[in-house]
């Protein structure tokens, strides 16, 4: 039971729980992103006032982002899935055309593996999109967790609209933009 | 906003020499949370926010929520999943912040509960705009790209990077940007 995947209602009903969790746990907003500029905060401020302040207040962030990382090792370790990833057979079918057919685990080795980075476009969706997940995420003032989860439950207008745009953004990217992507 | 004022009356100057005004300044930037605690805890407190994480990156990669499949899915309208994932969370997270702030509750320690409405600025479409073009590229929004590594992903690491250079840049530029 628990190796098979999860369904949307049992996951949905536990990352809504995460709000409150935190909240209760010490008055925290949920917000991953943060962790980037955090980490920039810490590391490289170079003078820059918008990373200038005390990283350190923001500390239970990197222990949470933590676990995160521990509860996919912990997850992929104990509870994996035996089976390939089922896949929408329209969405196979198309990959199968940029010859991306590996179903085995949640991310097609063709394209996310150290080989692929020496390639344009395993370039492009690696270094590229983390950049800009990493600047739009900070630009739009957080990400799906701060806005779309954190800010939408807490009804805040700015929260729906950044969410908006990251709805629009991905049906851009993945319906127009990524197929040219795939076929370089 | 009454905790902040009370801390800088009490704490003027904060650990790196920044001035309490400042630091929230800097921090309130762009709607991160502010949210501080006064009391003085262990650091082996955040413990308590990494058992909390455990059970998200468990969720992430058991829903399939960091599966670059499920995104693309999403965003060709193929599947429902990830639209019933985010808007049950929704759904959820409204009924508990609503309780939270109905009853008052709060938290373990007693303290309370404090949420700050957020501003809008352009920021949230043309950043949003921008993420969501990422976010379908790598499969992957911040926290996702964390339970990737955890799955063995290790290449996805090279994202978090770009990710923070990224960060970096907004960074920079922050000043000369439309918000």
């Amino acid at each position: 039971m628990l190796k098979q995947p999860w369904p949307w209602y049992v996951a949905g009903t536990i990352i809504g729980l995460i709000v409150p969790a935190l909240l209760l746990l010490g008055n925290k907003h949920l917000g991953i992103s943060a962790n980037l500029r955090h980490a920039c905060a810490a590391c490289f401020p170079a003078g820059i006032k918008f990373f200038k302040y005390e990283w350190k207040k923001e500390i239970w962030n990197f222990f949470f982002v933590g676990g995160i990382l521990a509860g996919a090792i912990i997850a992929a370790q104990l509870l994996a899935n035996p089976n390939p990833v089922e896949i929408d057979p329209r969405l196979a079918s198309e990959l199968a055309g940029y010859g991306v057919t590996d179903h085995e685990n949640l991310l097609p080795k063709e394209l996310f593996s150290v080989e692929s980075l020496f390639t344009v476009r395993g370039l492009i969706m690696l270094i590229g999109g983390g950049f800009i997940v990493g600047f739009g995420a900070r630009y739009a003032g957080g990400c799906t967790s701060g806005h779309a989860i954190m800010g939408l439950s807490d009804l805040q207008l700015p929260s729906l609209i950044a969410t908006v745009m990251f709805m629009v953004g991905g049906f851009i990217m993945a319906n127009f933009i990524l197929p040219v992507i795939l076929s370089l | 906003m009454q905790v902040i004022k009370e801390n800088t009356t009490v704490k003027p100057l904060s650990g790196n020499g920044y001035t309490a005004d400042a630091d929230l300044e800097a921090r309130s930037l762009d709607t991160m949370c502010v949210n501080e605690s006064h009391k003085v805890h262990p650091w082996w407190y955040n413990f308590k926010y990494m058992a909390v994480g455990i059970v998200f990156g468990i969720v992430f990669v058991k829903a399939e929520i960091i599966s670059w499949f499920r995104i693309q899915e999403m965003f060709r309208l193929q599947s429902f999943h990830m639209y019933g994932v985010i808007g049950t969370a929704v759904v959820v997270g409204i009924i508990s912040v609503w309780l939270i702030k109905k009853f008052n509750l709060k938290t373990i320690h007693g303290e309370k509960i404090e949420f700050h409405p957020k501003k809008f600025n352009k920021g949230q479409v043309y950043g949003g705009l921008l993420f969501g073009l990422g976010w379908a590229l790598t499969g992957a929004c911040p926290g996702p790209l964390f339970a990737q590594i955890g799955t063995g992903a290790l290449v996805v690491a090279v994202v978090v990077l770009s990710a923070i250079a990224g960060t970096w840049t907004y960074g920079y530029f922050r000043e000369k940007l439309p918000h």
